[in-house]
């Protein structure tokens, strides 16, 4: 919506912990506009802090996590998140999307539209004046994307946003994941599920207890992954996987 | 016995003046006091919960043990202070309803404002992310809580109601019990009671009971009407 692209994110060196125990430790990374970035590994190998982390919901123990450009605390962010279970308000759907364009301070005058575009690409429009917290967790998941879709983010990071869906729910997700890729929003996604890292990524960064262990193009993470964990953990999750 | 209860359901029938006048008085000096502890307890509830400073589990605590506050005690304070001698004196309000207002209002404030803390610091947790997310700040927050935990807050403003309404010991002792003045349900109870004039005391604890189960009643039915119109 604004000019000045808050892209590549830089992470250097990041560590960060819980107690005495390492949940990332030292992770260089630098994201790109463009390929959409899948963030694969076990549970507990620490992807979603390490989402956390970029997103700024976390801060690192030790190492530096930089935007480029613009975003700075007081600005509307440019990046937004959706996470495993979206938490609505108890208002109605349409309020929860016109929710978040007041707190990134879009004028109320523009707000009207802008909601109802973002649930019509997500297919809500007829569920607008529900109550948010009575919908399924799937509709709750899509009225989520409908918040992040409204505030246009230059990033959408997304937080294993299908592991608690059903099949039906998980497609519809996926197609509106795509349809943010598709009108040019970064998408950073965890998730451990190989089939949708297939469908939704360009490149894969592999993580294994905390580490950084490989960072390879999709086709070639699966078809030959570089390093012995990445190809386990193929291994291991394969029959499990659609 | 069996008569002295057939003159109270006459006094209720026949909307006794004298009884009216005391259930009158009652509702406005409870219902002023939750008002104004409303407002003071919500945003106070808000702020420790979001609010990150010294002293917040010291304060939580000492919130938490202000809830069973003894009336008496409350009263007796509240009674140094504005009598004449005291450093609120000159006001000339002891005796009044709103000394009465102004003991209830400190009785309950605790109640509203530490079980408001509670459930706007569940939601907190449940919501943090999501509102950091969106870029919100605590202010903010803090608002979106409030609204967001309206029907919890309602329980918490009936639970202060009806500590109010039954109470007798703080306002007996900075309203005086004065007759047409500063009597309420509670005092009248004690008064008649004690006096061996069973009919009024009967009828005014039948009412008083009434009131606290239709509070209740009607705590009940919003919280489960919001729980199915809004989840």
């Amino acid at each position: 919506m604004t000019n000045g692209t808050i892209l590549p994110l830089r992470l250097h060196e990041v560590c960060f912990g819980a107690g005495s125990r390492a949940i990332i430790e030292r992770i260089s990374l630098e994201i790109e506009s463009g390929p959409s970035t899948i963030i694969l590994g076990a549970n507990g190998a620490g992807k979603s802090v390490l989402m956390r982390l970029m997103h700024g919901l976390l801060q690192p123990a030790s190492g530096r996590v930089e935007w480029s450009g613009t975003e700075r605390s007081g600005a509307p962010r440019k990046q937004a998140m959706v996470f495993q279970r979206p938490v609505m308000l108890r208002r109605s759907a349409r309020a929860n999307v016109a929710y978040a364009l007041k707190i990134a301070g879009v004028p109320a005058a523009m707000r009207a539209a802008l909601v109802r575009e973002a649930l019509e690409g997500v297919g809500l429009s007829h569920l607008a004046s529900r109550s948010a917290r009575v919908l399924s967790g799937g509709e709750q998941q899509r009225l989520a994307l409908a918040r992040a879709w409204a505030l246009h983010p230059e990033v959408l990071f997304l937080d294993e946003p299908t592991a608690s869906l059903d099949p039906s729910a998980t497609r519809e997700v996926e197609a509106v994941i795509r349809a943010f890729d598709a009108a040019g929003t970064k998408i950073v996604m965890a998730t451990h599920n190989l089939g949708q890292a297939r469908r939704l990524g360009d490149e894969i960064v592999f993580l294994d207890r905390g580490r950084l262990v490989e960072r390879t193009p999709v086709e070639q993470f699966f078809s030959q992954p570089r390093t012995a964990q990445a190809a386990a953990f193929i291994k291991g999750e394969l029959p499990w996987t659609g | 016995m069996s008569e002295a209860f057939g003159t109270a359901l006459r006094l209720l029938v026949d909307l006794d003046p004298k009884l009216v006048e005391i259930v009158l008085l009652s509702l406005s000096v409870s219902l002023t006091a939750v008002a104004i502890a409303a407002l003071l307890g919500f945003p106070l509830g808000a702020a420790i919960a979001v609010g990150r400073f010294p002293g917040r589990r010291t304060l939580i605590v000492l919130l938490n043990a202000l809830m069973g506050l003894p009336p008496v005690v409350v009263g007796l304070v509240i009674y140094l202070l504005l009598s004449r001698a005291g450093p609120l004196g000159s006001f000339g309000i002891l005796f009044t309803p709103s000394a009465m207002v102004i003991a209830q209002t400190v009785l309950i404030l605790p109640i509203i404002a530490a079980l408001s803390r509670q459930a706007i610091e569940d939601a907190w947790g449940e919501y943090q992310e999501q509102l950091r997310s969106l870029g919100a700040s605590r202010l903010a927050s803090a608002l979106t809580l409030l609204w967001d935990t309206r029907f919890s807050l309602l329980t918490t403003v009936l639970a202060g109601f009806g500590r109010a309404a039954a109470e007798v010991g703080a306002v007996i002792i900075v309203g005086g019990n004065i007759d047409g003045v500063t009597r309420v349900m509670t005092t009248t109870i004690a008064l008649e009671t004690s006096k061996g004039d069973l009919p009024l005391a009967l009828g005014l604890g039948m009412i008083l009971i009434a009131i606290v189960v239709a509070v209740n009643a009607a705590a009940y039915l919003t919280k489960e009407l919001a729980q199915r119109r809004y989840g």
